[in-house]
C-alpha cells in the first residue's frame, strides 16, 4: 500500500457519536484537499452493537476499507471495543482511548469522540483552522463552544505533556 | 490547502439520489433494505418525488407505470428485494419503457444486515438486461445517467448493481453543473409492446434479444470499461468495489475494469486476455465473470471457493493473486445486536419463550428474539414469510404441538407481504386455528425508521392515508382481532396469548406501541399534523 495513505479508525458503541467523529475527520481531510474515502460499519448500532468509522485519506485512495493490520490510528469511545479493533492497527500504530482525557475537564461527558479527534489532530497535517470550522458546522450550533474546549483539550494534551 | 467546494464526500446511495435529481428522474419509489434504504431518502431530500411502496414488487410496477407514461423513474431495493420485484422485472425486459427506468439492486455480500448473500448479477442473464457496476461514489453519480441513457436509447430497463461498500462508503464526487428539469409524462398508446398476450410476447421476446445484441456490439468499445495500464505479465479483470481493492492490492498490474457487465463484451475481454501473460478474474460473491469467460473458451484464473463467501477486501485479494489459501483468521465480532432495553417486545417474546410456543418469525428487529434470553424464534425465512411458515406447521403436526405455533411478524413486513399471508390463513384456516401476532411499533425500526402504509405518514413524514391493520383484518372475515399494548410489569399480553392459544379459531393479536427511538419524532409529526389541521389545508385527513 502506498505510504501516502493515512487510516484512521473509530470504534465505539451505538449513541457514542463514532460515526459524527468520522464525519468531522472525513470533512477536515476533504477541505485539506485529500482524496477521501470514508466507511461505516453500523449493522445494528441503534439495538446497541459495535459501530466502526473507517477514514482514509491521501493523494489518491482506492479500498474504502482500512487493510486489518494497516491503521494508523485507532480511537476506541468504549473500553469493550478495543479488542475487537486492535488487529486493524499496524504493529507501530498508536491507540487512543478515553483514558487519555481527564473527564473532569470535559465540557460534558458526551464530547469525549471530539476530544479524541483532538488528540488525533495533532499527529495530522490538518491546520486547527479546518477542524474548528468542521466542528463548528458539523454540529448544532449551540454545541460549538463545548466542542471547541473538548477539541483543544485534546490537541493540546501532548503538549503539556512534554512541555 | 485550497477548499475545493465543488468536491463533495457523498455515500454511493446518496451519489445515485444527487444524479437522479440532476437527470430529472420524476418519481423514485422503492422499499427499505439495508445497503439501498438511503437512496430514496436522499432523494427526496434533493427535492425528488421519492415513495415508499409496500413492497419491491408494487415499487417496480409503479415505476414501470412511469416509464411506460414517458418519465424518468428510479426503483430501489436491497438484493432479496429484486426476488420479490422479479415478476414484473422479467416481463419489463419484454414490454420495455417509454421514458427510462433504472432499477437498483442493493447487494449485501457478507452479510452485513441480510438472510442471504445472494450474488443479483445472476438477474441481469436471467431477465436478459443491460446491468451496470459503479466502484466508487463518483461513478454511482455517473453511472446513473448512463443508465438512463441506455435505457432509453434502447427503451429498456437497466439494472444498476452496488454492493454494501458502495452503497454505504463516502468517497469524493464532483457533480455536473446541470439544470434540473424534470419532463412530465405524456401518454401514447403501445398496444403491442405492453399488453403481454402470448401474440404479443412471443415478438417481444426477440425484440429483447435483438437490442442485448445491439448493446453488447455497444459495450465492446463502451467507455465504461477501461484498461488501466500496466506490467503485462499479470492482468486482472474486475469490475463494481473489487475493482479498489485490485487497484491498492496490485498496483503495478493490467487492469480491465468493467463498469457494463452484461451483456459481458467477450471480445475485448480477449483482447486483453491475449495481451497479458497471466490473468486473473477478481470478484466478489458468485464467479459470474470467471464462468462467462471461460465459457468463452478464454484461460483465466478464478478465485478458490473459500473467496465466494463474505466480502473481498485487499488482504484477501492479496490472497487470492497469491494462491494463499492458509486458514484465514475469522475478525473479532463486535458487540452483537439486542433489542434495546426498553424494548415492549421483551415483554412478548418473555411469552412465548415461557409458553414453549413454536414461533414462525419474520424479518425486523424482532429477529432478534432469537437470541439470548429469549430464543423464541424458530423460523426466519423472508418478508412475509412468518405467515405461510406457521401455518403450514399448524397443518402437519400433532394437535399438541400445533397448538404452541404462532406466528410473529412486524407492522411494515405484514404492510410488506405479511397480508398475502393473512388471507391465506382466513382461506385455509388448520383445525387448530391460528395465532398471529403483529409487532406494531409504528414504523419499519430495522432500517432505521422508515414510514410505511400503517404509520400513514409518507417517505418524507407528511401526512397520508392509513391502512388500519385491525380493520383489514377484520375485514377479512378474523372475528378474534384484539389491540393490546404490551407493558413491563403486567400479565395482561401474557394472558391474551394464552387465551388465544387455548382456542382452536383464528386469533390476531397487534401489540401497539411505538418504538422508543422514535418517540420525539412521533411527537413532532403529531404537532405538525395539528397545525396542519389548524391551517385547515388536509379537511380529509383531520377527523
Amino acid at each position: 500500500m502506498p505510504v501516502e495513505v493515512t487510516n484512521i479508525v473509530v470504534a465505539g458503541i451505538g449513541g457514542q457519536g463514532v460515526l459524527k467523529g468520522t464525519d468531522i475527520l472525513a470533512e477536515v481531510a476533504l477541505r485539506a484537499g485529500f482524496d477521501v474515502k470514508k466507511s461505516e460499519i453500523k449493522g445494528m448500532s441503534q439495538r446497541g452493537g459495535s459501530v466502526t468509522g473507517e477514514v482514509r485519506f491521501g493523494p489518491e485512495v482506492y479500498s474504502p476499507m482500512v487493510p486489518t493490520g494497516e491503521a494508523d490510528f485507532l480511537l476506541v469511545l468504549e473500553p469493550t471495543q478495543v479488542a475487537p479493533n486492535r488487529h486493524l492497527l499496524r504493529p507501530e500504530g498508536v491507540l487512543m482511548t478515553p483514558a487519555e482525557i481527564n473527564a473532569d475537564e470535559l465540557p460534558n461527558k458526551k464530547a469525549i469522540n471530539v476530544a479524541l479527534l483532538g488528540v488525533l489532530s495533532a499527529h495530522l497535517p490538518m491546520n486547527e483552522q479546518l477542524w474548528l470550522a468542521s466542528l463548528r458546522e458539523g454540529f448544532d450550533l449551540s454545541f460549538f463552544e463545548a466542542n471547541k474546549q473538548a477539541f483543544l483539550l485534546g490537541r493540546n494534551l501532548r503538549a503539556k505533556a512534554n512541555p | 490547502m485550497k477548499i475545493e467546494s465543488e468536491r463533495k464526500l457523498l455515500s454511493g446511495d446518496e451519489a445515485i439520489a444527487l444524479a437522479a435529481r440532476h437527470a430529472g428522474v420524476a418519481l423514485g419509489a422503492g422499499y427499505p433494505g439495508t445497503p439501498s434504504t438511503e437512496i430514496l431518502e436522499a432523494f427526496a431530500e434533493y427535492g425528488g418525488r421519492g415513495q415508499w411502496s409496500p413492497n419491491e414488487k408494487v415499487a417496480l410496477e409503479v415505476a414501470i407505470g412511469a416509464a411506460f407514461g414517458g418519465a424518468r423513474a428510479l426503483c430501489t431495493m436491497k438484493h432479496v428485494g429484486l426476488n420479490v420485484a422479479s415478476d414484473p422485472l422479467f416481463t419489463a425486459a419484454y414490454t420495455g419503457v417509454t421514458g427510462a427506468l433504472v432499477v437498483v439492486t442493493a447487494d449485501d455480500p457478507g452479510m452485513a444486515s441480510s438472510q442471504n448473500e445472494q450474488d443479483n448479477r445472476r438477474y441481469a442473464v436471467a431477465a436478459a438486461l443491460p446491468m451496470l457496476e459503479p466502484s466508487s461514489s463518483q461513478e454511482a453519480y455517473d453511472f446513473v445517467f448512463r443508465a438512463i441513457e441506455i435505457s432509453e436509447r434502447w427503451k429498456i430497463p437497466v439494472l444498476l448493481r452496488v454492493t454494501t461498500r458502495v452503497c454505504h462508503s463516502y468517497t469524493t464526487v464532483v457533480p455536473r453543473n446541470v439544470p434540473v428539469e424534470v419532463r412530465p409524462g405524456d401518454y401514447s398508446k403501445d398496444i403491442k409492446s405492453r399488453v403481454m398476450i402470448p401474440a404479443h410476447a412471443r415478438p417481444a421476446h426477440r425484440r429483447l434479444r435483438q437490442k442485448l445484441a445491439e448493446m453488447l456490439a455497444y459495450n465492446e468499445s463502451c467507455d465504461l470499461n477501461f484498461i488501466v495500464p500496466g506490467d503485462r505479465s499479470v492482468g486482472v479483470i474486475t469490475s463494481g468495489i473489487s475493482y479498489m481493492h485490485v487497484r491498492e492490492a496490485l498496483p503495478t498490474a493490467c487492469v480491465l475494469k468493467l463498469g457494463f457487465t452484461h451483456p459481458l463484451p467477450l471480445d475485448r475481454i480477449k483482447a486483453f486476455v491475449d495481451s497479458v501473460d497471466r490473468c486473473l478474474v477478481i470478484e466478489e460473491g458468485d464467479p459470474y465473470l470467471v464462468d462467462a469467460i471461460r465459457a468463452a473458451g478464454l484461460k483465466v484464473e478464478g478465485k478458490p471457493e473459500s473467496f465466494r463467501f463474505g466480502e473481498l477486501d485487499v488482504p484477501r485479494v492479496r490472497r487470492i493473486i497469491n494462491h494463499d489459501l492458509t486458514p484465514e483468521i475469522p475478525k473479532p465480532t463486535g458487540k452483537p445486536p439486542q433489542l434495546c432495553d426498553a424494548c415492549q417486545y421483551r415483554v412478548v417474546f418473555e411469552s412465548l419463550r415461557r409458553r414453549d410456543c413454536i414461533v414462525a418469525g419474520d424479518i425486523g428487529c424482532y429477529t432478534l428474539g432469537v437470541l439470548q434470553p429469549f430464543e423464541a424464534m424458530d423460523s426466519c425465512v423472508c418478508m412475509g414469510a412468518s405467515l405461510g411458515v406457521g401455518l403450514g406447521l399448524r397443518h402437519v403436526l400433532p394437535e399438541a404441538q400445533a397448538r404452541r405455533v404462532v406466528s410473529v411478524i412486524g407492522d411494515s413486513t405484514f404492510m410488506h407481504s405479511g397480508i398475502n399471508g393473512l388471507v391465506e390463513m382466513v382461506y385455509n384456516p388448520p383445525p387448530t386455528g391460528h395465532v398471529l401476532v403483529i409487532l406494531d411499533n409504528a414504523t419499519t425500526a430495522m432500517t432505521g425508521h422508515q414510514e410505511h402504509p400503517g404509520t400513514g405518514r409518507t417517505l418524507s413524514h407528511e401526512p397520508t392515508n392509513r391502512v388500519v391493520m385491525e380493520d383489514l383484518a377484520r375485514a377479512l372475515g378474523i372475528k378474534r382481532v384484539f389491540v393490546i399494548e404490551p407493558r413491563f410489569g403486567t400479565s395482561e399480553f401474557d394472558q391474551l396469548l394464552g387465551e388465544c392459544l387455548d382456542r382452536k379459531e383464528l386469533s390476531v393479536i397487534i401489540a401497539r406501541r411505538p418504538c422508543i427511538l422514535i418517540a420525539k419524532q412521533l411527537k413532532q409529526y403529531a404537532a405538525r399534523e395539528e397545525a396542519a389541521c389548524e391551517c385547515d389545508t388536509k379537511p380529509a385527513l383531520c377527523q
